[in-house]
């Protein structure tokens, strides 16, 4: 029921707990090893949270909050696929999204940041990938703002999604970035991940053939989770 | 053979985690069937498990999010796992669920709570284990247990403090560090 383990994380490639460049990890940075588990049938399993229904509007940000009007800035799709390392699809995948609004500004109690709130937006959705993993959100491309560190460090563009595949151990949580954003390579929360070409990997490419003529213009953006070690018979060729 | 592909990065939940995966806490309406705090099962017994994260200076992390998978209180998992999701309170940190006492799901391992915790300054969750106080022996016996000191062990078992509350507090860096792990 709750199949093989799934293959080791590779915390190379993610980034490291003590990042200094992004100064609030130097005192929530855990200074002992992680204390490395075999994997047992709790962590080989996990909620099912994308099996549950959602609100016809979930994945419509521009809708979804909406008192009087549709939100305002650059009208977007955000879609892609749900993978695992084994470049298998993930169904019912639930991604659950967050974000600023055009003006880099959060509909958040915290956030002092003197650019407007949206009327129209709260930054709040939610979708669920389908059979073949594919899923799709509809949104409105956030602002960049900043932030204390450093002085006043800016973020990039960004979203943030937390994703839960078919179990525990691949739980996720990151962030999306727009292809071309120059505040990208200088962003120290996008360089707590000390390989470029890793970096590269939460970059969304623009793509021009899935925009809605007069309406929306579309990202792509593929997610891998941990993939399951194979059996020799799911290692065959295909067609063997 | 298949392509390989690599694990997509994370990154920190940032402070205004809320917006997307905890939204009453911020005065928005929860989407529907959105996990909160509370879980509600027939299995086992009725138990809240709170207490405070706390950072390398001892200060609380009031803009943590975490979350537990555990068995049920007959130690099954799969479908019939239990999920729920909590955050620090604002103003003193205390995060609470309300759960049952999970049974143990696999031979030879004292029960527990898987939790995860979310935060700004957190690059990567943490993972971590809640055992009880009075499962003394079963942890002793507990394979997982092992290769830690018992400094180190204790870090992972709650208190109990009232009737059926345990406290489990959290200490990301410093001398009483709770254990971490990588599963």
């Amino acid at each position: 029921m709750t199949g093989p383990d799934f293959y080791r994380r590779d915390r190379s490639a993610h980034p490291p707990a003590y990042a200094p460049g992004y100064k609030s990890s130097v005192l929530r940075a855990p200074f002992r090893p992680l204390h490395s588990l075999e994997q047992t049938s709790l962590e080989r399993s996990g909620p099912a949270l994308g099996h549950a229904p959602l609100g016809p509007l979930d994945h419509d940000l521009i809708r979804n909050a909406a008192v009087d009007g549709d939100a305002l800035g650059e009208r977007i799709y955000v879609f892609g696929r749900v993978l695992d390392e084994n470049a298998r699809p993930v169904p019912n995948a639930l991604i659950e999204v967050w974000q600023a609004n055009a003006a880099g500004r959060y509909a958040h109690v915290k956030d002092g940041y003197l650019a407007p709130l949206d009327p129209n937006f709260s930054g709040c959705g939610r979708c669920v990938s389908d059979a073949e993993g594919r899923y799709l959100f509809r949104t409105i491309k956030p602002g960049p703002y900043p932030w204390p560190n450093n002085g006043s460090d800016w973020r990039p563009a960004h979203i943030h999604l937390s994703i839960f595949g078919e179990a525990f151990t691949q739980r996720l949580v990151t962030q999306l970035y727009f292809e071309g954003d120059p505040l990208i390579p200088l962003c120290p929360i996008v360089n707590t991940i000390p390989d470029a070409t890793v970096i590269e990997r939460l970059v969304a490419r623009l793509d021009m053939r899935n925009q809605e003529p007069f309406d929306c213009l579309a990202y792509r953006f593929d997610i891998v989770l941990r993939g399951r070690r194979q059996t020799h018979f799911e290692t065959r060729p295909e067609g063997a | 053979m298949r392509e390989k592909l690599f694990e997509t990065p994370s990154q920190t939940a940032g402070p205004y985690v809320h917006i997307g995966t905890a939204p009453q806490s911020i005065g928005r309406p929860a989407l529907s069937g959105q996990p909160g705090p509370v879980i509600e099962s027939d299995t086992g017994a009725a138990i809240t498990l709170e207490g405070v994260v706390h950072d390398g200076a001892g200060a609380p992390v009031r803009d943590a999010m975490l979350e537990i998978w555990q068995a049920d209180g007959d130690g099954r998992v799969g479908p019939h796992g239990l999920f729920a999701r909590a955050v620090a309170d604002f103003g003193s940190g205390l995060y609470r669920f309300q759960t049952v006492k999970p049974g143990p799901h696999a031979k030879g391992h004292a029960p527990h709570i898987a939790l995860l915790i979310f935060a700004r300054g957190i690059n990567i969750h943490l993972h971590t284990r809640v055992y009880f106080p009075e499962d003394a022996d079963r942890i002793a016996a507990d394979p997982d247990f092992a290769r830690l000191s018992p400094e180190a062990r204790d870090t992972l078992i709650a208190k109990r403090t009232e009737g059926e509350t345990y406290r489990f507090d959290i200490h990301l860096q410093g001398p009483n560090e709770t254990v971490f792990f990588d599963i």
